[in-house]
């Protein structure tokens, strides 16, 4: 019998506000256990929270991005369990009036990927076991989150991680999370089903929980469709449940029945007033949200001619991008060029990439491309003014004159020079002998040690003659 | 009359030294406390700490700002930062928070002399203040008696002159039945007058911090220092209008005087007849989902409760357990151990309504209810009358030790829960004495934020009765 795999996707971003969701702790990632705290994130008695207005403008600009409804009224719900990660024994969230409904991906198959709903929500404390005891870091706890509940609408795990890429850039593109794996404020709870080849009814799922990387999520989705395969070929029946991923072993394991999974009990936080969002609330995100990157991408491709794979690069990182299209205006290609070789040489990891932090501002980057369309610099001093750009911050224009840096030259400068030392020269190109420029514009290209641009050379020699 | 306006004219005067003021409140306590449990700790060194500060003001030649230098108690909910707050169950003793609650900032801020926190039932969980850890404060009017509850120590302190004025917690009654109780005045503030940050919750939708007063002047004086929006509180609300005019018909609903004993009916009656001749109008009224009031609050507070108490489970502060398997385990022995059953039996009634199956019938039920019950008391009441007027409890005041089942005991909240689930603001005047010479209060609900127009209504009837119905005790410190 041929299977037909249906997965579905609920995805926990933590959002990148300067404060905690309830209170006024900071966000950073990291830091001493328990350094980051107050009484109201660890819940002690009596303390109140205090909706962080940030966060609800984070989740409403990552579900216009993804173009969500934005719901006008919406409210916090209590969820409770208890697990000493949650302080409260509740985890404050969104249950009955979530702040997005619906929006969608679109794959690069053309497939469209459904979301069901977006919800804001607390982060939990991390618990450490170790050597038989467990300890608490409640640094996390408070930390704004954002669940993407997904439609069971994805086929395979390629289409799961084609996904999840998707949101990551979508989603860091709206500015409101950095979306790293890698450091848990992007993770992944997988729901997996096998059904024959034509049916429409869903089989029995079950649930991978807390995937925090691309390969896990591959990984535990192919683990777990040909254990379900399986299951089912022998006559067996999916049970469903909730499963733990070994990363180690690439082999999920079950953790809880579901038949008996904890009751929530939720209902409404009364400590939290209603969420009202007005329409021009919602304008002012809407018109604040910057190009997507797969619409920068096309432009990219439209404007400028940039191949596709190129302009998908620079369309990745939004700060290259918006880096890019203030240079782009003078020289897209050059631009082009100089950031995906020489930059990207130099700023070569994802993270360095998406903070772009360098020393010279667009603006800097800009007045080179400017220098070396005109033809002042040639494309290896310009490379050369580049790296002395990246090591000090100084402008180009001061390497160049100042410094000399690089071997840039002032092509004006060596001109009235070579004039200046070749009367000769000068009087016989007046004279109409063609052949005595050809000299002049030898003597300027050995000053400048080759380097000066020879076309630039010949109309600023012709300048300062005719000015002579 | 007015012991707080009394108590900062002895001060300026010089009469006597604020310290010397509290040294005779503390031995008062000392004295007395053994008998009454009003007090469920006592903070000694902080009250001579600010009685000091602000000897030192007096000697500046400086004014006392509202409410300095005066001694008051703070129910044991109300969160102290370093000073025992327990909520007088053992899950919480020796508990010492580590932040204030905003009510005691703003106090604290204005040199407030506190002398103790007030004992309580535990959680605010109780009409009685019998489920305190310590046992119940005692009614000062009568021993044989419980000081109301659950902010009975509140009552009890300043009935019992162990204190000028008392902030307690009232989630179906608990400031307004004790005040009932004791003879004093109480007063339930609308929902978010008063920012509810570090009143350690039992039911956050209907939780309210509330004054225990001798008289109306006196919670005057308090209401206007603690009403004061907190931005840390989201529920907390600015009020539309500090003086409201005051409105002066009063509804009266026949449904309040069902099952109602025939000493409060009588006294309650007199108290109409008294409203009457100062010339307010009484307008009968009809309020007939009141029948529904009790299951409505009882569902709501039950579940708002099993959620707020979750968090006791022994790991972070509080009751802990050493001895336990796994981490459920330990959990479930640190709240079998160190909740009271009354606690109990509410946490499990609050989990029971919520869980899936029953949430419809019964959470759901009662919000639907919540919203029909605020939607007939704006139609049949404050579209015609300012106040309502009703018993404050059907009951004559409680002897000690009675043993009431649960049933019987929620029943004495039919009068008062009213105002919490439609978050108005209530007070209670006391009116007249039962059979056994113990106080009985009337109470108003007026419409929200009416909090100033409430008090002048009850100093009225302050005014043309004289309290005379309230035994002066010739006990603690007489100011």
């Amino acid at each position: 019998m041929k299977w037909e795999t249906v997965i579905g996707l609920e995805t926990h971003i933590e959002l990148s506000t300067a404060s905690k969701v309830f209170c006024s702790c900071g966000t950073k990632f990291g830091g001493e256990p328990n350094s980051n705290v107050c009484p109201v994130c660890l819940g002690h008695p009596g303390v109140l929270p205090s909706l962080n207005r940030q966060a609800v403008e984070f989740t409403v600009t990552a579900g216009l991005a993804l173009g969500c409804e934005i719901a006008r009224v919406s409210y916090m719900d209590r969820k409770h369990y208890f697990y000493p990660d949650m302080t409260k024994a509740f985890q404050t969230s969104q249950f009955h009036a979530p702040l997005c409904i619906g929006g969608s991906v679109t794959l690069s198959s053309g497939r469209t990927i459904r979301l069901n709903h977006i919800h804001l929500e607390e982060d939990a404390g991390k618990l450490i076991h170790d050597r038989g005891r467990t300890l608490i870091d409640y640094n996390r706890a408070g930390v704004p989150l954002m669940e993407l509940v997904g439609e069971p609408d994805l086929r395979s795990a390629a289409e799961a991680s084609e996904y999840l890429e998707l949101l990551q850039s979508i989603v860091r593109n709206a500015g409101v999370s950095d979306c790293r794996m890698q450091e848990g404020s992007m993770r992944c709870d997988v729901n997996v089903s096998v059904r024959p080849e034509g049916s429409e009814t869903l089989g029995t799922r079950t649930e991978v929980k807390n995937l925090n990387s691309f390969a896990s999520v591959r990984q535990a989705i192919e683990f777990e469709v040909s254990r379900q395969i399986e299951v089912l070929e022998s006559g067996g029946r999916v049970i469903q449940e909730t499963r733990g991923f070994n990363a180690a072993s690439g082999e999920t394991a079950s953790m809880r029945d579901k038949e008996n999974s904890d009751d929530y009990r939720y209902f409404r936080e009364p400590d939290i007033i209603t969420v009202r969002l007005t329409d021009a609330d919602v304008e002012r995100l809407r018109s604040a949200l910057p190009e997507t990157p797969q619409a920068r991408a096309k432009r990219y491709v439209a404007e400028s001619g940039l191949t596709e794979s190129d302009a998908a690069l620079l369309s990745k990182y939004r700060k290259v991008a918006e880096f890019y299209d203030v240079a782009a205006k003078v020289n897209a290609k050059l631009a082009a060029s100089f950031i995906l070789t020489k930059l990207f040489a130099e700023v070569s990891t994802e993270v360095a990439r998406e903070e772009w932090n360098l020393k010279f501002d667009a603006a800097a980057f800009s007045e080179l491309v400017a220098l070396t369309d005109s033809g002042t610099l040639s494309r290896d001093a310009a490379k050369r003014v580049l790296s002395a750009m990246l090591e000090t911050g100084r402008s180009p224009q001061s390497i160049v004159e100042r410094d000399g840096i690089g071997g840039a030259v002032n092509v004006d400068a060596l001109c009235t020079a070579a004039i200046a030392d070749n009367p000769a020269a000068v009087r016989d190109y007046l004279a109409g002998k063609e052949k005595a420029l050809q000299s002049l514009i030898g003597a300027v290209m050995k000053a400048s040690k080759g380097q000066a641009p020879i076309e630039e050379v010949k109309s600023a020699l012709l300048r300062a003659i005719d000015a002579h | 009359m007015a012991r707080i306006a009394n108590i900062q004219r002895m001060l300026t005067s010089g009469e006597c030294t604020c310290r010397e003021l509290t040294l005779r409140y503390l031995a008062a306590i000392d004295s007395a406390n053994a008998d009454l449990a009003a007090y469920i700790s006592v903070t000694r060194e902080t009250a001579l700490a600010t009685a000091d500060a602000v000897d030192a003001k007096l000697r500046r030649g400086e004014r006392l700002a509202p409410l300095e230098g005066v001694p008051f108690s703070l129910k044991d909910n109300i969160s102290t930062r370093g000073l025992e707050t327990s909520c007088a169950s053992n899950m919480l003793a020796g508990y010492k928070p580590a932040y204030d609650a905003f009510t005691w900032e703003l106090l604290k801020a204005r040199n407030a002399v506190l002398l103790g926190k007030a004992n309580m039932d535990e959680f605010a969980m109780g009409s009685t203040c019998e489920t305190s850890r310590i046992g119940g404060a005692k009614n000062p009017h009568n021993i044989g008696y419980v000081s109301g509850g659950s902010s009975g120590g509140s009552a009890s302190s300043v009935a019992a002159n162990l204190a000028a004025y008392s902030l307690g917690s009232d989630t179906g009654g608990s400031v307004r039945q004790p005040a009932a109780f004791c003879g004093l005045l109480g007063l339930k503030p609308t929902y978010g007058a008063v920012s509810r940050r570090g009143l350690i919750a039992f039911a956050s939708s209907l939780d309210q911090i509330g004054i225990l007063a001798e008289d109306s002047d006196d919670a005057r004086a308090v209401f206007q220092v603690i009403a004061k929006p907190d931005a840390l509180d989201m529920t907390s609300r600015t009020l539309p209008n500090l003086a409201p005019e005051l409105n002066r018909t009063i509804g009266v609903a026949s449904e309040f005087f069902t099952g109602v004993s025939p000493d409060v009916e009588q006294a309650v009656r007199n108290a109409i007849d008294t409203f009457e001749r100062l010339g307010y109008e009484i307008v009968p009224v009809e309020f007939p989902l009141l029948r529904y009031v009790l299951p409505t609050y009882y569902i709501l507070a039950c579940a708002e409760a099993s959620s707020n108490l979750g968090r006791y489970d022994g790991i972070r502060y509080g009751f802990a357990s050493d001895m336990y398997d796994d981490i459920d385990d330990g959990i479930s022995r640190v709240r079998s151990e160190g909740f009271g059953a009354e606690v109990k039996r509410r946490i499990m009634l609050g989990t029971y309504v919520l869980s899936s199956g029953y949430f419809d019938a019964y959470y759901k039920k009662a919000q639907d209810l919540r919203h029909a019950i605020k939607r007939q008391i704006e139609d049949n009441v404050f579209g015609r009358c300012g106040m309502l007027l009703t018993p404050t409890v059907p009951t004559n005041a409680l002897k000690i030790g009675a043993n009431l089942s649960p049933v019987e005991i929620y029943g004495t909240d039919i009068c008062t829960v009213t105002a919490n689930i439609a978050e108005l603001p209530a007070v209670s005047v006391p009116c007249g004495n039962d059979s056994a010479g113990l106080p009985i209060g009337v109470q108003l609900i007026g419409s929200a934020f009416s909090d100033a127009a409430l008090l002048d209504a009850a100093a009225d009837f302050e005014r043309a009765t004289d309290r005379e119905f309230v035994a002066n005790l010739d006990m603690g410190v007489r100011v």
